[in-house]
């Protein structure tokens, strides 16, 4: 248990290493920073200044090194455009992501769990297959689409929400519907298949001919060995949901880490950028470790693995 | 999805159906895309600022001249549409040309060779999953300049894997079957026989895959358009056009409706094909 765990650790640390590598990387694609930054209206001077001020004169391996070592210790520079520490910037901003991305998860498995569950049991009906039909749907649904589709219809014809903007609670609420769209058809397909698993082992049947009621064998003991994949895929859903709300974010004008990766991205401010890909990497890095974690609690029999 | 539809009685006949409707949507798309500006009588870049938002037919004050209404600069709506097909197709193929040609190299190599090679494939898989897709998309393109072919470029680069996830795991269920061992035995090459043995018995597994990877691509290029960062106007692509209606829709809705439904409808036809498809050939792990 103990290796597994470690084992898992260190591959994270090593993933999270080679993201670091690759966003530091991101940033120097387009071939000239210093250019970027001054626009298109400076002259040669302008370039040099900035090309000093920022560093960018020294060699690219010592740049590379100074960057790591600062964003090891959280320190990821100043904004450009800001002129504010990046790090502070991004403080500021997460809670609105992870706000808007726990709401998103929430709003998802009370919709997946309780469909997924209502389609194993009356597997190969048209409840069956009315639920797998919304999982397409999900699927097949462009977020950015129906968030303004929502916010045509409960926005301004039904008038029940605000349209968009941070602010108050209800701010929230369409952008976390439209995120939830995004998670429903795989936790729903992983809950509808884990469900039709666990119902047809044996211990359901040891348990029926016990003479259990419908409901305890449905909750006690096929819900909680479904359960196990899809409290895992959740967490990692978490991870996807927190990288993809940035187009959600910005439809919605929610002033999260997504709206301001857009910002900064329109605005050739690197260093945000560079720190927000970091940053969502590392928290999917995290959420990922947490699910083997959890996996490992709650089945007894991976441990040994 | 797979078992829901195998039921006895009229499972079979929805699950058909299910697929010819794919089938049909992404058949009038493709050939609208092949066919592109032949068939319509507008120029879908020609702007008529005399004839701004006219309504499509369904709607009052709707006529044949422009069936599907005209945008805010007055270019014919079906044109853009159909233009635009071409562009979420060529996006779609390309894209899913490049990550799985990716995918399945890396994928195929990992699960053959096994040992320390499968573990750098799988250690790769693990870096992909961990970057945040969209946004490493929109930075690159927002960093070297909006273009059709850096879409195509960027996209092929992250999405592949799928495909090295699916190709690894099939390439090592095909390994220990007796058809290799005997191939092995009789004394082929690692080269001949993956090309020979393991890629024909996977290809089907990959083809599901790449019906999921095109419907993604054809909804982030859309996306990445919509936010500006995609596809560079005044080319009609979808995410673009929804983009360019949104000022309008709290007036007259149906300007985010047409292409908006488009969208929906392609990559939805793309995903009951390929369900379709991964029901034909029984395979449960292609997801």
């Amino acid at each position: 248990m103990t290796l597994f765990l470690l084992r898992r650790l260190a591959v994270a640390l090593l993933v999270a290493m080679t993201v670091l590598t690759l966003s530091f990387m991101l940033t120097r694609l387009s071939g000239d920073l210093a250019i970027s930054i001054a626009g298109p209206n400076a002259t040669q001077q302008d370039v040099e200044l900035i090309r000093r001020a920022y560093g960018l004169d020294r060699p690219l391996i010592v740049q590379y090194l100074d960057w790591i070592g600062r964003a090891v210790v959280g320190d990821f520079g100043t904004s450009y455009f800001f002129r504010e520490r990046v790090a502070g910037l991004i403080g500021q901003r997460l809670p609105v992501t992870i706000t808007l991305g726990l709401v998103g998860l929430a709003m998802a498995l009370a919709v997946a769990i309780p469909l997924g569950i209502a389609a194993a049991v009356r597997e190969g009906t048209w409840m069956d297959r009315t639920v797998m039909l919304v999982a397409l749907v999900g699927q097949a649904m462009p977020s950015f689409w129906l968030g303004l589709l929502l916010m045509v219809v409960l926005g301004l014809q039904l008038q029940l929400l605000p349209i968009s903007g941070t602010g108050s609670w209800e701010h929230y609420v369409m952008p976390g519907i439209v995120l939830a769209f995004s998670a429903i058809p795989a936790l729903m397909r992983l809950t509808r298949s884990g469900m039709v698993e666990a119902l047809s082992s044996d211990y359901i049947r040891t348990a029926r001919a016990k003479g259990l009621t419908r409901f305890s064998i449905l909750a006690k003991h096929a819900l909680r060995n479904a359960a196990i994949p899809v409290v895992s895929i959740a967490a990692v859903q978490l991870g996807f949901m927190l990288g993809g709300s940035i187009v959600i974010e910005t439809v919605f004008a929610l002033h999260g880490v997504g709206f301001l990766a857009w910002e900064s991205i329109s605005k050739n401010d690197f260093p945000v950028v560079q720190a927000v890909v970091l940053v969502l990497a590392l928290i999917y890095i995290a959420l990922t470790l947490l699910a083997d974690l959890l996996n490992a609690v709650l089945d007894p029999r991976l441990r040994a693995a | 999805m797979s078992e829901a539809l195998t039921a006895p009685g009229d499972g079979a006949t929805g699950r058909r159906l299910a697929f010819l409707l794919g089938a049909l949507i992404v058949g009038v798309v493709a050939l609208a895309a092949v066919l592109g500006p032949s068939i319509t009588p507008h120029d879908p870049f020609a702007q008529d600022l005399g004839k701004r938002l006219v309504v499509p037919f369904w709607m009052e004050g709707g006529g044949r001249e422009h069936p599907l209404g005209t945008d805010q600069l007055g270019r014919d709506y079906l044109a853009r549409l159909i233009y635009g097909a071409r562009i979420s197709m060529v996006i779609g193929v390309l894209t899913v040309v490049a990550s799985g040609l990716i995918g399945t190299t890396l994928g195929v190599l990992g699960g053959f060779f096994g040992g320390r090679i499968d573990d750098l494939v799988l250690f790769a898989i693990t870096c992909r999953l961990s970057i945040p897709v969209v946004l490493v998309a929109l930075a690159v393109v927002g960093l070297m300049g909006n273009s059709f072919t850096l879409v195509i470029l960027v996209l092929g680069l992250l999405l592949w894997d799928r495909f090295a996830v699916v190709a690894r795991s099939t390439t090592m269920q095909v390994r220990n079957l007796d058809y290799v061992s005997a191939a092995w035995c009789a004394g082929s090459s690692s080269f001949s026989m993956l090309v020979r043995e393991v890629l024909p018995n996977i290809a089907t597994h990959l083809a599901v895959v790449a019906t999921l990877e095109m419907a993604l691509a054809i909804l982030l290029e859309a996306a990445l358009s919509f936010l500006g960062l995609g596809v560079p106007p005044p080319l009609p692509s979808w995410g673009l056009m929804i983009a360019e209606a949104k000022d309008y829709m709290f007036f007259s809705p149906w300007v985010i409706m047409v292409p908006g439904v488009a969208l929906f409808a392609l990559v939805f036809g793309i995903n009951l094909l390929g369900d379709g498809l991964r029901e034909m050939l029984g395979t449960q792990d292609a997801r």
